[in-house]
């Protein structure tokens, strides 16, 4: 273990609380900031931020506890994080993690004792179609190999700044392999504002043309745009893109004619359903569009504020989206006045900090008013009283896209592709055991088969929809149709190929959920462990009918008490594979009725060798 | 009751009467139907964490803590599945941390060990998980043994809302979650933490408790010892709500 020598000196902290205001909502900002700086959160610090925020020192534990990426222990000069995703182990994770390790010298999960280096599995890092992956202090690199570990380790052991490394470690690719009537051309920045805002009539159009005519008073232009532009929602049938599919024309409306001060456009970049990776490319490559989606969300509600949620393992992405809302400001496409209508919205961006639930609505607000992201009670929803308890609108990336191209192109053209209670095209991540992992854009209605062909993964035996949360479909199956009557998806098709173990996925996932659950409830907090313990169980080769039967019951108890999407979906994964690959499951288990988790005989031997006995009788 | 307040719901069928703003859970205790719970209590805002008070509403569950009752709806909540879900849930938080009812100084003031009793739930069917919390008995007057912890949260929410002094906090997520308490070592003897704070009174098991008086009333004489918590709990929930409503 490595021992911290002297407490660090705090002035790079002091300068980075100036920087954010005395703003109880800045603290998992600045808290970010300085784990990057020390790479841990030390007791100093903690003091510091509690005193500047006014909030006490036990609430900033609280948060540093909470997100997997903050720390109370030193974690080194560098710290790398490996994408554990089922695919990412498919891909060869655990043992290039193994030899990271020993090329480093350094135990996983310890900081090596000269204070350099740390090595650390996460969560999926949204990096499926060029896995292996990982974060070096915070910046994402992909396509690991041996050799790329060995460069690492020697970059790290000779102390070289992030800044020197070669640039290949770094890259990221978007791999967009389909595209459909969506994502086919570049997208003009403003030309769906612009369309939004002169819906209604060629009068208004001259004004916001000739910018200087319009009367910021009477809003008289901007709001007939506005209601045009929320008829055109309701024509195009847009239904959410990160998961639960709710009309978004509803949401709007119903947030616009809540009475109140202010209110909030959010934008859902967490993606942390392990094996999803379509926003981190539209983040990188149609970033004005999920923008300018937030910004005619704003113009429709009367909102003044968007703010992006978004996920750590995107941190690299982090001086192109700020370059971008810059390049908006100035183009008058953000800010005070934009395209002269007197319409004010701009955008900030808060950084989650490493946890899967901060993606669900609830908790994604508490998350960025600077609190560990437990999801809240039920009711009020977000929509009425969200972001500082004020009506809030809070839609997934791919749904703003969406929405961009509506206000564009109109809610007609949108409804016109896809089928007829899934409106439009739908971007889906695909990777595993196929030849062409990537994003592909297609009208919803295809099947998995036509995906599968496409991508050349038709040898599957099986494909999980939509993550770990979502459905395990077997090779019975590939006919069915990806859409929201049938296999609903937040867009994840992970392919495993005949030479997979099926059991070993419900390993990961169960793994996954223990690690993710947020803590607030019974079934989810207790469950998701006592599950992940079973399938240990089983995977040790000492799992019985009984314990099947157990997770089944577990399994029961989650789906109806949780309190929230990620606790009531948790089990589907086991539930799935005991029903379709229970042959992976079989080949493990020990035939009898049950099965003790410890060896009775072997608990004894303490006690045998205290008395001296060895006897027949003091055995089991 | 107010001439206005003729809106019921039923509950296994029998008609249950509430005022507007009531919770599913308020207005069955207030008519007399108990709804096992553990960290709801009714003078402080609900949380809906331990999901004990689970029943099913026009098909669908929902922490009946945090449910608004509405007229004419269907709740369904002493069922055979339910109560064996309760029991499920209670043992969950029975093998989740380190708890020994028969040596321990809460036995018949415990609300877990209580509701476990008016569940029948008669031995730990899951395996125990043996966690490592830390026990603090660094202050004078109070204890804080995190084994007994059930993360109702009642102590932080009351220490925020009540006391004004948040004192306690959690930490850690999923099954590592714990009680933290806010002073520069973190030990309660060094918090603004005191023997009248209410935070520290209403903790439902043994996990909060003041020093020297675990046994000012003798074990068999306790409430639960007298009467079930169920009839307790119903009895304090009329008393209340006639207080508050005549
Ligand atoms: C555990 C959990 C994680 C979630 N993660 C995400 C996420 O990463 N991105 C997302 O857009 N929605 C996520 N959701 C769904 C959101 O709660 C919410 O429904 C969504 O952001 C609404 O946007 P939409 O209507 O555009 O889909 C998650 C839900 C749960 C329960
Ligand atoms: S279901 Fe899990 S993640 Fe959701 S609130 Fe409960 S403990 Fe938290
Ligand atoms: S200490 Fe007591 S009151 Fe506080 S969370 Fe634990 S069980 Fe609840
Ligand atoms: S009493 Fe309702 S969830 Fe605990």
């Amino acid at each position: 273990m490595w021992r911290e020598e002297a407490p660090p000196a705090m002035d790079e902290l002091r300068g980075i609380l100036e920087s954010h205001e005395r703003d109880p909502g800045e603290l998992l900002q600045i808290l970010i900031k300085a784990q990057h700086a020390y790479h841990y959160i030390p007791d100093e610090a903690v003091a510091l931020i509690a005193d500047h925020l006014r909030v006490t020192r036990a609430h900033v534990r609280g948060l540093v506890g909470f997100y997997s990426f903050l720390s109370d222990t030193y974690l080194g000069e560098y710290v790398v994080y490996l994408s554990d995703n089922i695919t990412d182990r498919m891909q060869g994770s655990t043992g290039l993690a193994t030899y990271l390790c020993n090329r480093l010298n350094v135990t996983l999960g310890q900081t090596r004792q000269d204070g350099r280096v740390s090595v650390h599995f996460t969560s999926c890092t949204g990096m499926c179609d060029q896995g292996p992956a990982g974060l070096v202090n915070g910046v994402a690199v992909t396509r690991l190999t041996r050799l790329r570990m060995d460069l690492i380790a020697e970059l790290i052991n000779a102390r070289q700044p992030l800044d020197a490394w070669p640039r290949e470690l770094f890259l990221v690719e978007d791999n967009f392999r389909r595209s459909d009537v969506m994502f086919r051309r570049a997208f003009d920045p403003g030309a769906a504002l612009k369309a939004a805002m002169l819906r209604g009539g060629d009068e208004t159009l001259k004004e916001i043309q000739h910018e200087e005519s319009v009367d910021p008073s009477s809003g008289h232009a901007r709001r007939q745009g506005a209601d045009e532009t929320l008829k055109e929602l309701y024509r195009s049938d847009l239904r959410g893109r990160g998961g639960a599919g709710f009309k978004a024309a509803i949401k709007w409306e119903t947030c616009r004619d809540i009475s109140a001060l202010e209110r909030y456009v959010v934008c859902n970049a967490d993606e942390g359903e392990p094996g999803t990776f379509k926003d981190r490319v539209l983040l990188t490559t149609y970033t004005d569009v999920v923008f300018e989606g937030m910004t005619i969300c704003g113009y429709v509600i009367g909102a003044s504020r968007g703010i992006l949620y978004i996920r750590q393992e995107y941190w690299y992405l982090k001086s192109h989206l700020e370059a971008v809302l810059a390049r908006r400001r100035e183009a008058d496409l953000l800010g005070r006045n934009i395209l002269g209508s007197g319409f004010a919205f701009d955008i900030d961006i808060h950084w989650g900090a490493g946890a899967y639930i901060a993606g669900m609505e609830t908790a994604l607000i508490e998350s960025i008013e600077g609190r560990r992201a437990k999801p809240r009670k039920r009711w009020p929803l977000p929509v009425v009283a969200g972001l500082n308890r004020r009506p809030t609108v809070v839609n997934n990336v791919e749904t703003f896209a969406a929405a961009a191209n509506i206000a564009l192109k109109g809610g007609a053209w949108f409804a016109g592709h896809g089928t007829s209670h899934s409106a439009g095209t739908k971007l889906f991540c695909v990777s595993g055991d196929c030849e062409r992992p990537g994003i592909y854009e297609y009208p919803y209605g295809v099947s998995v088969r036509e995906v599968l062909r496409d991508c050349g993964g038709l040898d599957a035996q099986a494909v999980q929809i939509s993550g770990p949360s979502g459905v395990t479909i077997s090779r019975l199956e590939f006919d069915r149709n990806l859409a929201f009557e049938d296999l609903s998806t937040v867009g994840t098709c992970m392919i495993f190929g005949p030479q997979r173990d099926m059991f070993e996925v419900v390993r990961n996932f169960a793994h996954f959920f223990r690690h993710e659950s947020c803590g607030l409830c019974t079934p989810c907090r207790v469950g998701t462990s006592l599950l992940a313990a079973l399938v240990e169980k089983v995977a040790a080769g000492k799992g019985s009918p009984m314990d099947v039967a157990e997770v089944q019951r577990i399994s029961q108890l989650l789906k109806t008490t949780a309190h929230c999407g990620l606790g009531q979906t948790a089990p589907n994964h086991l539930i799935d594979s005991l029903l379709k690959f229970r042959g992976d499951w079989d080949k493990r288990m020990m035939t009898t009725e049950f099965v003790p988790a410890f060896d009775l005989d072997a608990a004894l031997h303490e006690a045998r060798q205290l008395t001296g006995r060895d006897d027949a009788l003091a055995h089991l | 009751m107010s001439p206005d307040s003729k809106k019921t719901f039923r509950l296994d069928g029998r008609e249950i009467p509430f005022r507007e703003g009531q919770t599913v859970f308020d207005a069955a205790m207030a008519a007399g139907v108990y709804i096992p719970h553990l960290c709801h209590n009714p003078d402080f805002e609900p949380h809906s964490s331990c999901r004990l008070c689970t029943v099913i509403v026009n098909g669908r569950p929902f922490a009946s803590c945090t449910q608004p009752a509405v007229a004419g709806q269907d709740v369904r909540s002493d069922t055979p599945e339910l109560n064996e879900m309760r029991r499920d849930l209670t043992d969950m938080l029975l093998v989740e941390g380190n708890h020994y009812c028969p040596a321990c100084e809460k036995s018949g003031s415990c609300r877990l060990q209580a509701t476990a009793y008016a569940l029948g739930l008669q031995d730990s069917h899951f395996p125990q998980l043996f966690p490592h919390r830390d026990v603090d008995a660094s202050h004078p007057d109070i204890i804080l043994d995190r084994d007994r912890c059930i993360l109702c949260g009642l102590c932080v929410r009351i220490s925020r809302s009540v006391d004004k002094k948040n004192v306690f906090t959690m930490t850690g997520r999923g099954i590592a979650t714990t009680i933290v308490v806010d002073s520069p070592s973190g030990l309660l003897a060094d918090s603004k933490v005191s023997r009248d704070d209410e935070a520290v009174q209403h903790c439902p098991v043994g996990a909060l408790m003041m020093k020297g008086e675990a046994f000012k009333v003798p074990i068999g004489q306790r409430p639960y010892d007298r009467a079930p918590i169920n009839e307790d709990s119903v009895a304090r929930f009329r008393a209340r709500e006639a207080a508050l409503h005549g």
